[in-house]
């Protein structure tokens, strides 16, 4: 894939109609191609929390393997597209999610990974130090309904947020 | 190292780890003060994590509660589920089924296994080496199959009830419990030759950070990282609850086998150890368990007398104790819970003063400890 | 060695300061004794030779609504007994002697309990809030808490 032309070797023999082996030329849209980049190496903050931490990790681990989908963790927010916010937020740690958003390089997505950070999960009503949804604190993308989710539903999380890149106008005009 | 520190002396330094850190295994914060490499003080600071679990205990139902048992160890879910179960049994004099109890017994010593894998695998992998976390994913990820089947959930199970167990194992559930156990037992001398005598590992953790038998019984520290400094301490055995008393098991203790008694290694082999007669329970529990019902006869409105009681179980990461008071409401009075992680970290700023900072991170994964318990 | 035993030899050698034994539904009993003599009667139950009490389970405040107490519960590795200790305060300015020179495992508990409940360990070598932020108002686990409506502009 990355390979530069010039340098590669012969090429796959030439079918009928094509160009030839030396030519690697694609022609589409540039949004197209950039969105395809970005949705294919959604590196991750290993944000987490609480207990949906154990299934991000078991997602990324032997089974599910999220690697497939290009989703590599890391372990600081300075080389990360997606955090994925896994368990409950206090309000101890509020400023610090912020802070770990604003850290992040543009362009940055979030998808809230289980109840707690979708609502507060079971500590909605009775817990007085829980913030009720990550969402007041940052933009949410994709939520992930679940107490945990399972490694599945966060795939899916994960294929939803790449069909949102995909629509990504990069040279709308700036209203 | 300390003395080259006096030597070379350098500007002192504060360095904050965390809350947002790979290795301190969730929202610790490790405050460090460092000289150069070497750390002069390390002052955790925890509470990212405060989710009001005694509060909450003071607002539900005795019932209710079980579901944020589970959150309060999320790696050891049935064990706590077991433990809030006991206490309450405790409280009201219920009379548990025989079979009930050797189900608890059998799934809290598989999550035992499930938990030390992690334990295993993350402290490996903060150590540098990743492989190993994913031979322990891939061998926890069949433990929670097994879950799976028993109460549908793979994670928080919410299966134990008091009284009992909500329900009786699925069909070929014992079947498929000893292929697993077939299929896990040679895991662990695999573990051994994959990593743990591994000289890099060994030379990382030897050493670093031991704990004298006095320190730990001082600072209250309970389960493996007791054990780790050898002292041969078990509920399972000492304080027998359940019915543990019907099996043959050892207390794995450490020795002191590559360095120093009570050092980082000494607490990672216990836990590898700890797998092993894990196995050797579960397999004595399917081999002895009776036929019966799987519930007493719990009203629905429970109201038991009124009372304090203070239990304590033997989970994964220590003793688990739960301190109740009833006044013969519907809803706990006050509810106190005892986590070993948290006063496990009660030792931590003693032990890190003159490590490099590399070490306070084997000395974090050396205790094993999981947030939601500490901050709770 | 059984509660009402060591409640004896507690009230033998410091006479008053022990005020009742609570064994009637207490599992395990209480030795009631009076706040400001807890970190004497915790050395002796410590160091005593027959009580050995070597290691402290758990330490805890809790809210009678009338009164307040903190409760502690002690162990011995090398007897193998065990026994709860209670000391009852006052609601206004709930205050009394730190242990943590005793069992250095009472520090950690001791700041929960000045977190959570704001009973102040005299003495104590290091006594801040744990779990909540600096800037918390109040103590949650009083049973009179009134949660707040909004901490740093976030609602609760």
């Amino acid at each position: 894939m990355s390979q530069d032309p010039a340098q590669s070797g012969p090429g796959p023999a030439a079918s009928p109609g094509s160009l030839g082996p030396e030519a690697h030329v694609m022609v589409g849209n540039a949004d197209k191609f950039i969105n395809w980049c970005r949705r294919s190496s959604l590196w991750y903050l290993l944000f987490a929390t609480a207990c949906c931490g154990i299934e991000l990790m078991q997602a990324g681990a032997s089974r599910y393997d999220l690697d497939r989908f290009g989703a590599v963790f890391r372990a600081t927010p300075r080389q990360s597209d997606l955090m994925i916010v896994a368990g409950t937020i206090t309000h101890k740690m509020a400023s610090r999610v912020i802070r770990l958003y604003e850290q992040m390089p543009e362009p940055k997505y979030v998808i809230s990974m289980g109840s707690c950070a979708n609502t507060g999960g079971p500590f909605y009503k009775d817990s007085y130090c829980v913030v009720k949804g990550v969402d007041l604190l940052i933009p949410v993308d994709v939520y992930v309904p679940g107490c945990p989710p399972r490694p599945e539903a966060l795939i899916d999380g994960i294929i939803k947020l790449q069909k949102i890149i995909d629509q990504k106008k990069n040279f709308a005009a700036k209203a | 190292m300390k003395a080259r520190a006096e030597a070379l002396p350098t500007q002192e330094m504060l360095i904050n780890m965390g809350p947002q850190h790979p290795s301190t295994h969730g929202v610790l914060r490790v405050i460090l003060r460092t000289d150069g490499e070497v750390v002069v003080n390390a002052r955790p600071d925890v509470g990212y994590l405060h989710r009001a679990l005694e509060k909450i205990g003071e607002r539900v139902t005795y019932a209710q509660y079980m579901p944020f048992t589970d959150r309060l160890d999320y790696l050891a879910a049935m064990n706590c589920n077991a433990a809030w179960a006991w206490t309450v049994e405790k409280l009201a004099g219920i009379e548990v089924p025989e079979r009930a109890e050797y189900i608890r017994v059998i799934v809290c010593e598989l999550n035992r296994i499930a938990s030390h894998l992690i334990a295993f695998g993350s402290f490996t992998a903060d150590m540098g080496a990743f492989t190993p976390f994913l031979y322990a994913i891939r061998e926890r990820e069949r433990i929670n199959d097994l879950f799976e089947d028993i109460c549908g959930n793979r994670l928080t199970y919410n299966y134990v009830r008091i009284g009992g167990v909500s329900a009786d194992l699925p069909d070929r559930f014992l079947e498929k419990t000893k292929e697993f156990l077939d299929y896990f037992a040679p895991k662990v001398p695999e573990y051994n030759n994959l990593i743990s005598y591994n000289k890099i590992f060994v030379h990382r953790l030897a050493n670093v950070a031991a704990v004298t038998p006095e320190d730990a019984v001082g600072y209250g520290l309970t389960g493996p990282n007791l054990r780790g400094s050898g002292v041969p301490f078990d509920l399972r055995k000492n304080e027998p609850y359940s019915v543990y008393p019907e099996f043959d098991f050892d207390v794995c203790v450490g020795t002191g086998e590559r360095g120093t008694l009570g050092d980082c290694f000494d607490r990672y082999m216990v836990r590898i150890n700890e797998m092993k007669e894990s196995v050797r329970i579960v397999r004595q529990a399917i081999e002895q368990i009776p036929e019966g019902p799987v519930m007493a006869k719990v009203p629905r409105m429970f109201k038991p007398p009124v009372g304090e009681v203070y239990f304590r179980a033997e989970n994964p990461r220590g003793e688990t104790g739960i301190y109740l008071i009833s006044d013969g409401t519907v809803n706990p009075y006050r509810l106190k819970i005892r986590a070993p992680s948290f006063v496990t970290m009660g030792i931590f700023e003693k032990i890190t003063k003159g490590l490099m900072i590399a070490d306070v991170v084997a000395v974090i994964g050396s205790f094993d400890i999981i947030l939601p318990e500490i901050d709770r | 060695m059984e509660p009402k035993e060591i409640f004896e030899k507690v009230t033998e050698k410091f006479g008053g300061k022990a005020v009742e034994l609570q064994g009637e539904g207490f599992r395990p009993a209480f030795v009631v004794v009076s706040p400001e003599s807890v970190r004497e009667i915790a050395l002796f139950l410590r160091d005593d030779p027959a009580m050995k009490f070597d290691s402290l389970m758990c330490l805890s405040g809790v809210d009678y609504k009338d009164r307040f107490a903190v409760t502690y519960h002690l162990h011995s590795l090398s007897v193998g007994h065990q026994i709860g200790v209670k000391a009852y305060l006052p609601r206004e300015a709930p205050s009394l002697p730190s242990v943590d020179m005793v069992w250095p495992a009472a520090n950690f508990q001791e700041r929960e309990a000045f977190d959570l409940y704001g009973i102040v360990f005299e003495g104590s070598w290091d006594l801040r809030r744990i779990l909540l932020p600096e800037d918390w108002e109040g103590h949650p686990l009083r049973k009179d808490y009134k949660y707040p409506e909004f901490y740093n502009g976030i609602k609760v």
